[in-house]
């Protein structure tokens, strides 16, 4: 005999995006116990994902757009190893840098990005598409190390910032290949399948970016983009010792929106909306947040851009009251063999000396020798006549 | 008579229209199909329909319950009382009931409740999942006054009843008071209707009923084939302190033995390491009252961001990683005391950070004088901290700790930190969270792989995709019967599984082809050859037409 309790849970399916979601409220009851602090995001961890996609020395630009932002954020406390950092080329130590190893955002050289704890996680040739949506939705080979992987969880909020040269509906990477917004907006809808994230926030500062997030379909998601469609936007101020335009002006005027954050501060999303207006911006910011759940205006921008842990006292402890268990010496003694460990031999060159040269394996003549020879035998059939067929074979 | 050299004979044209004829056939019959074939994508078969059944995920858990009776003057009596039990209809559940046997009634006789478990366990050792309620009357000593209930360390409970032993309308008093009873301790001890619902808590949005079943949900980690536990020393003085901790010892007698009993869940893998001069982000205030320095509990959350850029973790594996730190106060801020929010000290003098892991304070200014030399040498107090870290990584595993209901006493864990049945209540959420993880990955994927036409679906996936489901339907099956190991470990295979299929490299969809560019794509190929035929096609309709139509006039 058991005891039985049947338990019949519907499934709930999420995949096809017309269909209305079931919407989790969230308490925000801001009180004084510890369980209090829980309500007011639903987040436990922060993660950004910064993609800078243009390399050539004019488009310096991008990469101190995107250096910036990855230094605000770990200001506000996010740590390297939750950054996933993808810079397409080297400003830093580019050859026309009239200042190696920096990169600077602010004309006369006020503020250098670059530092000396940046931690660049994808770089040059390796920032292309396929890298990109494979670090978004997580199906990276199994050889990837930790620090390349975005391992958040459905607890994370995510930031995704892209910078770059984009169209109405793609954004360029690497000056050859091109992401739309219709895969991006099916590789966050992957995310939110498997629960990657609990909310995103995607800012895209490119020439009509709010393109890019037009097809958005999964929820939780908030986005900013710093023109509209069929607007451009412009760079901001060019250095005349380095020669090139240092910063784009969104996220010019962003860097310093949030050098006035700091890891305690309440200030909420509606503020970073209002960041660069036409006056000073030319280009018309644009942000979506129909598919956000919570009101922007309770979103904090620490909540995306810092990382404020939530905290727990811990009330009890368990009484442990066994001694710690000696740890049996091994009697040393002569016949123990150790392992020896020896580096492989990395350019084996007395093999490469004494080597017998390769046998090739023998392929079939390919199609355009063959085309060749059967010319020939046709125009000599044709010219000569086919009585002479005895005599060739 | 000449004919023209140009000019074309019937016998000229037949052969042309044969030749176009014959042309239109191979391409049609021979080509379009070869070329269907040779552009297809490689898509091996899945078991669509299975899947589909699993996403209606309709769960039935089962748990085994026994409940025994000791023995009461008068034998006649509880074989009375059992047999009017299983003829009630009106329980929701069926539960076994016998009468206890001489062994367990000798245990029963035992002067307190801690000593009765533990012989009531040598007798027998209950399955996984299972549980034994022994019910003792009301004459007993065994529990102290105010308490009904105890619960023991590994699956057993002991029940009092306090109804007199009479036949008649005291027998009503007797079940009205035991099946309530018995229900609490199931809710306390076994699964309940909260705890599936916060580990479906991914597929079924629900209306949180109490904030604690949030703080719950969001403090332990997922379900994860393997956790990575690492223990930092922190010492941002080393000039004045010398630390040793026997991290090894101390990990392998407290902190070992937890793990070994948690391993059906997860493997688990253990480092240590020492940071010296890592400081934490916050200034401590002084409080000249308590003659210490203080963090309240609001500065805390700032504390971890700067210690984390430090700590490092194994580059190799992708497990969570649950951090505990011991942090050792510089000189110039020793003692220094954690404060609640109503600037109350925490005993424990330590917090923790869900999903994160935990941060102890160890002040060592009481171990030495002012006259010292310094650096002085310390020897940490390894049970005290690990008491602490096992509290807190229980909590961060997933053990909830419940406030048992009025009247019921619970026998705190044993040297292990784990009773058994906290292990069990944590294997059915684990089981029930890893199903339903599992099923909505295979779901989405082969949803995923249905509306994109154009990923290759390789032969591994379709083997991961296939051992998934059967590993679902498998511990489906099990937890409907009660077995409750099987059903972790078949559930445990089901989610590796289907991670690897969802998670496999080659199904990236770096092919969105819309419609515009496939017709951009064939139409050079494809159209001046067909533009030819489509031609000579037409001119033998248009020819046999126009002979039919002499033939007609012919006719006429």
């Amino acid at each position: 005999m058991l005891a039985l309790l049947m338990l019949n849970i519907l499934a709930y399916m999420t995949p096809n995006p017309d269909k209305t979601q079931i919407i989790i409220h969230l308490l925000s009851v801001i009180s004084q116990n510890s369980a209090g602090q829980f309500f007011s995001s639903g987040h436990t961890n922060n993660w950004a994902v910064l993609v800078c996609t243009s390399r050539f020395w004019f488009n310096y630009r991008h990469v101190a757009n995107t250096l910036s932002v990855y230094r605000s954020v770990k200001r506000l406390g996010i740590p390297d190893s939750h950054i996933v950092l993808m810079l397409a080329d080297d400003m830093a130590c580019n050859h026309r840098n009239p200042k190696p190893a920096t990169v600077f955002s602010h004309k006369n050289m006020e503020l250098n990005v670059y530092g000396d704890d940046v931690e660049v996680d994808y770089r040059g040739y390796e920032v292309t598409v396929e890298n990109f949506l494979r670090v978004l939705t997580g199906r990276l080979p199994p050889s990837t190390p930790r620090s390349k992987r975005l391992l958040s969880d459905d607890r994370s909020n995510i930031l995704i910032y892209l910078t770059g040269h984009g169209g109405n509906g793609f954004l360029k990477f690497q000056d050859s290949e091109e992401i739309s917004n219709v895969e991006l907006a099916d590789a966050f809808e992957q995310m939110w399948q498997k629960r990657r994230y609990n909310e995103l926030l995607f800012i895209i500062d490119t020439c009509q970016g709010a393109s890019m997030y037009e097809r958005f379909y999964s929820p939780n998601i908030m986005a900013l983009a710093s023109s509209q469609v069929g607007e451009d936007s412009l760079s901001h101020q060019p250095d005349l010792a380095i020669g090139v335009h240092l910063m784009d002006r969104y996220t010019f005027y962003m860097l310093e929106f949030l050098e006035d954050i700091h890891p305690a501060s309440k200030t909420n999303m509606n503020d970073l909306f209002k960041v660069c207006p036409k006056s000073q911006c030319v280009s018309t910011p644009g942000h979506r947040t129909d598919l956000f759940l919570r009101d922007p205006g309770s979103v904090l921008i620490t909540d995306f851009f810092g990382s404020v842990r939530k905290v727990e006292l811990t009330m009890d402890a368990i009484n442990l009251t066994d001694p710690i268990k000696q740890m049996e010496e091994n009697p040393v003694n002569g016949e123990e063999q150790k392992e020896v460990y020896s580096y492989a031999d990395q350019l084996p060159v007395s093999e490469i000396i004494h080597q017998k040269p390769k046998q090739k394996d023998w392929h079939p003549p390919d199609g355009f020798i063959l085309g060749l020879w059967t010319l020939i035998l046709l125009v000599f059939f044709k010219t000569y006549g086919i009585k002479h067929l005895k005599h060739i074979f | 008579k000449s004919i023209s050299p140009t000019a074309v004979t019937p016998l000229d044209r037949r052969r042309g229209q044969l030749a176009a004829l014959s042309i239109a056939a191979v391409v049609i019959i021979v080509g379009v199909p070869l070329w269907w074939r040779t552009t297809e994508t490689y898509r091996a078969w899945l078991p669509v329909s299975q899947i589909k059944d699993l996403a209606k995920l309709q769960l039935h858990l089962s748990a085994d319950v026994e409940v025994v009776f000791a023995r009461v003057d008068g034998d006649l009596l509880v074989q009375f009382i059992i047999l009017r039990l299983q003829n009630m209809k009106p329980a929701r559940y069926e539960t076994k009931y016998r009468t206890a046997t001489i062994m367990e009634e000798d245990a029963l006789k035992k002067p307190t409740a801690a000593e009765a478990d533990l012989s009531l366990h040598m007798l027998s050792e209950s399955p996984c999942g299972s549980l034994v309620v022994y019910v003792i009357p009301e004459s007993s000593s065994l529990l102290p006054e105010d308490v009904n209930v105890y619960i023991g360390q590994r699956r057993t409970a002991l029940v009092r009843i306090s109804a007199q032993m009479r036949v008649g309308k005291t027998l009503e008093q007797l079940l009205a008071q035991l099946e309530p009873r018995i229900k609490q301790v199931l809710q306390v001890m076994s699964f309940s209707h909260t705890d599936i619902t916060v580990a479906l808590s991914d597929r079924v949005r629900f209306r949180p009923g109490n904030k604690e079943s949030i703080a719950d949900s969001m403090r332990a980690f997922k379900s994860s084939p393997g956790y990575e536990i690492t223990f930092s020393l922190l010492n941002p003085d080393p000039k004045s302190h010398q630390l040793h901790w026997d991290i090894e010892g101390a990990v392998q007698t407290y902190i070992q033995p937890l793990l070994t009993k948690l391993s059906p869940l997860a493997n688990f893998s253990i480092d240590s390491q020492t940071l010296y001069y890592t400081m934490l982000g916050v200034t401590p205030r002084f409080d000249s009252s308590l003659e210490a320095y203080t963090l309240n509990a609001d500065s805390l959350a700032h504390v971890i961001n700067p210690v984390e850029a430090r700590l490092g973790s194994n580059a190799a594996s992708s497990n969570p990683v649950l951090n505990f730190l011991l942090y050792v106060p510089d000189i110039r801020h020793s003692p220094l005391y954690i404060h609640d929010h109503r600037k109350q000290e925490v005993p424990s003098n330590a917090f923790h950070s869900p999903r994160w892991g935990g941060i102890m304070v160890y002040n060592v200014n009481g171990f030495y004088g002012s006259e010292t030399e310094f650096p002085v040498h310390v020897n940490i107090n390894m049970a005290k901290v690990m008491g602490v870290f096992l509290a807190q990584l229980r909590l961060l595993l997933g053990v909830q700790s419940l406030s048992p209901p009025p009247g019921f006493l619970v026998a705190p864990c044993g040297s292990t930190g784990l009773a058994d049945w906290e292990l069990d209540r944590l294997m059915w959420s684990r089981s029930v969270e890893n199903i339903a993880t599992a099923t909505t990955t295979i779901t989405s994927l082969a949803q995923l792989l249905d509306q994109i036409g154009n990923i290759v679906i390789n032969d591994n996936i379709a083997q991961q995709v296939s051992s998934a489901v059967t590993s679902l339907q498998l511990a489906m099956a099990e937890l409907e019967v009660g077995n409750l190991g099987f059903a972790l470990q078949y559930s445990k295979e089901a989610i590796l599984a289907s991670e690897k299929a969802f998670f496999d490299p080659s199904l990236l969809h770096l092919l969105y082809f819309p419609d515009d560019q496939k017709f951009a794509i064939y139409i050079p190929l494809f159209l001046p050859m067909c533009v030819p035929i489509l031609l000579s096609m037409l001119k033998i309709v248009s020819e046999v037409r126009q002979r039919r139509r002499e033939k007609q006039a012919k006719k006429e």
